[in-house]
């Protein structure tokens, strides 16, 4: 065998390993049933729950609090996951900005307890960067 | 005709050329030796590629046009700029949508064609058939074309109507004619310098991967497997530098602009552009031995193509919106995945055919490379870098094998790290170790100092470097394995790298390029390791108070979790070394040097204008008068934070936040820069002046003098009323009477005064002008003199006192990271001119010997 030979295949190793270290590594989009009972069997590590907050009638979210008077680490709102499970979710740092116009959001962490610690919050908002459907009724009525 | 009629036709025009010039070029390249044919083809073919390069400045300055002159009837003027921006950021709203950064794209290749034909007339029909069948590409990406019947969408064009962009509105049966007024302004993040060079640097750096692509696939075409090296390779290391500088200045904008807190954070965004730049890092170090080694030849034409084909992936992955659930960076698709899905699959087809066609023609090595031959250090060299780039590509490709799974009908839950910084940083730290031991042991053997047999010439440079490491690890209280093991690698790589420089060059400029780059790569390394594995959160809570015996508040587990601190305006917590005190927030003025206290303007809502309140006086020049109109950036808000240190300095920091309606709220730290670190603060929440304050109901207070009383719990004294001649803000006439009390009301740590006044003139007409204490939150109103019983009568109302929550953390020896870049980028740049001036030279030799030839 050449040394070339040895050295591909020494490479082709590396590179397979570092396919099942992505697998090992790799987190897995869940909802929060899967998290209680990954939860209860003692699992430490972080899952991603997809989910929708919920809304009143006047577009406030449900179940939102932040008292920065308080402690501003600590920031919770109710989250229904995809199969509308609905648990408090607490996020140990301040509110993130935008998080009022939001509707789907990712959470990343662990079931602790009665809800769902997260440490990471991804937040779709629809106005930031699509382009929303633009308001002109004022400007409309102005011109009438 | 108008303007977006004409952006429109100049597109079409573009993309036509740019097929016109592939097909003549292709003529060109595929005619032998009759010249009077091939001349006239060859003078058409660039006529047409000019024409094209003519089309595509034309689109950018429409399109810059419809933006510049605020053409709100059009939709990409109207969704990304907006009045009040500067004529600068207009430049970053040309390329804030989708397709302006095409156009970007396009606007470099086209001026790099032109470079291309002129400076090399031997490689440039068949190089030139490539490049412009990408420039076809890639103009058809601006089309906006529905191809009728199978309903497929080419392009999507910048200049569209909002009629046209969005028909369903309610607006046009009342008014056909509408224009909106204003325009949704840029997104704030991008109102930044290095947003204004960044973008422009990068899709440079994109448009160069052509190049040395352009140049591999016509060698293989036309069968000069070896030759095409020469050309490619100056163009090679010019795409290091420009894509290296334009990745560095994002991670420069993102520690300055973005509360990411921190110049790198392995976002899918960030990661899809880094690897192609590591491939073709690892390609020009096997381009550089290939004309003398089997193998790096072979690596060679593998690597440049991986990194355009990694380049258009990239493109993929970021705009096809397949990233939306795995990046912080939002993703929009604007519909065109497919056609750029068809693109990558087209491109790799091709390179492959064409390699496999010219594979066999390939050179193979007579004998085994020697360990101690240059080469071998080399191949090692570039097969570690492409292992590492091949590690961040895996996980950051997750969502496109879910998508591949779903699209089988499988289903595949995965999803990226949970810590992306803590997750890459794992494995790229150990690759770096070895990447940097390998730039010192390979410019060993480069310029052969190193003979058979004879390793200890090494030795010198690794005792130094283990020595020099020693105490660095000792003083610097490095205490982690992979941590001393980087050190240890980059400290070697800058020691063996410098003895090159001093001893074999001498110093010689023209060849330390390589040498000073890798000094570089040890620096940033060196940097990186202090910057960001020995940050030091200042911001922790220290005072010790127990703000809640609620569960969540006790335990302390997480320790992360608890690194912002909420400053209360005016009153001083201690952090860290630090004194911190929040002092308000604050509005920039456009032709004021400082910032000034947002309560001193009032924001015209809608507009990007203020009317002064009082003077504003910035030390002794005063710069507006009250009641001007002043020019500001209505958006941002600048907290004025103060830092006290021990020794009595007084630093003080502006973190901004950006109340942009449409957008959101955005944070931006501020960095106050220091040699040995910086200190980096920015506001996690902050309070918008131009919201509405809430008072509490009134409250009255009935008190003769030197009573106390309280208001809202802090205790108060009313201390004297006494006749004053001049309230500020208000012209008094000679017998107006006023006067002013003085209330002193007591806080946990320090005292305050509140002097509300009472005015009465001649006609008995009552005058009270209120205070207000900001850092109270209180506001006092001298409501009314009783003489009979000698009491004073006074109106309260009260609000939440203005807070912010900030986040602090140091971060040491980061210039030693911004030094390294600087290095690196010299370094490179002196390296990549050595290339071009050889190239010059033998291509001169060349046509010398074709001249001699005819």
């Amino acid at each position: 065998m050449k040394k070339i030979h040895i050295f591909g295949l020494i490479v082709i190793a590396i590179a397979i390993g570092i396919i099942v270290s992505t697998y090992g590594n790799a987190s897995t989009y869940s909802n929060f049933t899967e998290a209680e009972e990954l939860a209860k069997e003692g699992e430490k590590s972080e899952i991603h729950v997809v989910g929708k907050l919920t809304k009143d009638a006047n577009g406030q979210i449900v179940g939102m609090k932040y008292d920065p008077v308080m402690d501003p680490n600590h920031f919770e709102f109710m989250l229904a996951d995809t199969n509308k499970v609905v648990k408090k979710v607490v996020y140990g740092s301040p509110k993130p900005q935008d998080f009022d116009k939001s509707e789907q959001v990712v959470v990343i962490g662990r079931m602790e307890g009665d809800h769902f610690a997260c440490n990471k919050i991804l937040m779709k908002c629809p106005s930031k960067y699509t382009n929303e459907k633009p308001d002109f009724k004022e400007a409309t009525a102005a011109k009438l | 005709m108008t303007l977006g009629n004409l952006g429109h036709l100049l597109v079409i025009l573009s993309f036509v050329t740019a097929l016109v010039a592939t097909y003549a070029y292709l003529r060109v390249t595929l005619l032998r030796t009759d010249s009077l044919e091939l001349s006239s083809w060859k003078r058409f073919a660039r006529g047409a590629f000019y024409v094209h390069v003519a089309a595509i400045l034309g689109v950018c300055a429409t399109l810059y046009t419809i933006i510049y002159g605020h053409h709100f009837e059009y939709h990409y003027a109207w969704s990304h700029s907006s009045k009040a921006l500067p004529w600068y950021y207009m430049i970053s709203c040309f390329w804030e949508g989708q397709e302006g950064s095409f156009m970007l794209w396009m606007f470099w290749q086209a001026i790099l064609g032109v470079v291309l034909i002129r400076t090399n007339k031997l490689w440039e029909a068949p190089m030139m058939t490539v490049y412009t069948l990408v420039q076809a590409f890639l103009t058809s990406m601006i089309l906006g074309v529905i191809i009728p019947g199978i309903d497929f969408k080419i392009g999507s064009t910048p200049f569209l109507t909002m009629r046209e962009a969005m028909p369903d509105l309610q607006v046009w049966a009342m008014n056909p004619n509408f224009i909106p007024k204003d325009g949704n302004g840029l997104n704030p993040l991008l109102q930044n310098y290095w947003m204004v060079i960044h973008p422009p640097t990068l899709f440079l750096g994109f448009a160069l991967t052509l190049v040395p692509f352009a140049y591999l696939m016509a060698g293989l075409w036309r069968k000069q497997v070896i030759e095409w090296l020469r050309p490619a390779l100056p163009w090679m290391l010019l795409t290091g530098v420009i894509l290296g500088v334009g990745i560095l200045m994002g991670g420069y904008w993102a520690y300055e602009t973005l509360s990411f807190n921190s110049y790198w954070s392995w976002d899918p965004v960030e990661n899809a552009v880094y690897v192609p730049w590591l491939v073709g890092i690892a390609a020009l170090h096997t381009m550089i031995i290939a004309k003398k080694n089997a193998s790096a030849l072979k690596s060679s034409i593998i690597l440049v193509t991986a990194q355009f084909i990694l380049i258009l992936y990239s493109t993929f992955l970021t705009r096809s919106g397949i990233l939306g659930n795995s990046s912080v960076h939002s993703f929009t698709d604007l519909g065109l995945s497919g056609q750029l899905l068809l693109y990558l699959l087209a491109f790799i087809a091709v390179s492959i055919v064409i390699s496999a066609r010219a594979w066999k023609l390939l050179p193979s090595d007579a004998e085994e490379v020697s360990t101690y031959s240059r080469e071998f250090w080399l191949f090692i060299g570039a097969t570690v870098i492409c292992l590492a780039s091949f590690q961040v590509i895996i996980p950051t490709s997750i969502p496109v094998w879910n998508k591949i799974v779903e699209s089988f009908g499988g289903v595949s839950k995965l999803a990226p790290p949970t810590d992306a910084i803590t997750y890459y940083t794992k494995f790229q730290l150990w690759f770096f170790a070895v990447i940097a031991i390998l730039t010192g042991i390979g410019q060993y053997f480069w310029w052969k100092r190193v003979q058979k047999g004879k390793m200890q010439d090494l030795l010198t440079p690794v005792w130094i470097s283990l020595f020099i490491t020693a105490l660095l690890i000792t003083f610097g209280g490095i205490n982690k394995l992979p941590y001393i093991a980087l050190l240890t690698a980059s400290v070697f790589a800058l020691v063996a790298n410098m003895t090159i420089i001093l001893g074999v060059l001498k110093g010689s400029y023209r060849l330390s390029g390589g040498a000073i780059t890798h000094i570089g790569v040890a620096l940033m390394l060196i940097g990186i390791l202090w910057s960001s594995g020995y940050q030091k959160v200042v911001s922790l809570n220290g005072s010790g108070l127990l703000i809640s015996k609620e569960d969540f508040f006790t335990k302390d587990d997480n320790r992360e979790n608890k690194e912002n601190v909420l400053l209360w305006l005016g009153q001083s917590t201690r952090m860290g070394d630090y004194l911190l005190t929040y002092r308000g927030p604050r509005t920039e003025i456009r032709d004021v040097p400082q910032y000034v206290p947002s309560s001193w303007l009032d924001i015209i809502e809608g507009d990007f204008h203020a009317v002064c309140l009082r003077d504003i006086t910035v030390g002794e020049k005063t710069y507006h008068k009250k009641g001007d109109t002043v020019a500001v950036y209505p958006e941002n808000v600048f907290y004025e934070v103060e830092y006290r240190e021990p020794t009595g300095r007084i630093t003080t920091l502006f973190p901004r936040v950006q109340f942009n309606e449409r957008m959101g709220m955005v944070t931006s730290p501020d960095i106050k820069r220091e040699l040995n670190k910086d200190l980096y603060s920015y506001a996690m929440i902050g309070s918008n002046p131009g919201d509405a304050e809430e008072w509490s109901p009134t409250e009255n207070f009935r008190v003769a003098l030197q009573d106390t009383f309280f208001v809202n719990d802090y205790v108060a004294v009313l201390e004297s009323v006494t006749r004053t001649n001049a309230v500020e803000g208000v012209a008094l006439n000679p017998n107006d009477i006023a006067v002013k009390a003085q209330i002193k009301i007591l806080d946990k740590e320090r005292e305050y005064y509140v002097a509300p006044t009472f005015a009465i003139n001649q006609d008995r007409m009552v005058m009270r002008k209120p205070e207000v204490s900001e850092e109270l939150g209180l506001r006092i109103q001298f409501m009314e003199i009783d003489p009979k019983t000698g009491t004073f009568s006074f109106d309260a109302n009260f609000k939440q006192r203005d807070y912010i929550v900030m986040k602090a953390v140091e971060k040491p020896l980061i210039n030693v990271l911004w030094i390294g870049t600087l290095v690196l980028v010299i370094g490179f740049t002196m390296s990549t001119l050595r290339r071009f001036r050889e190239f010059r030279l033998i291509r001169d030799k060349g046509v010398e010997l074709e001249k001699v030839m005819d």
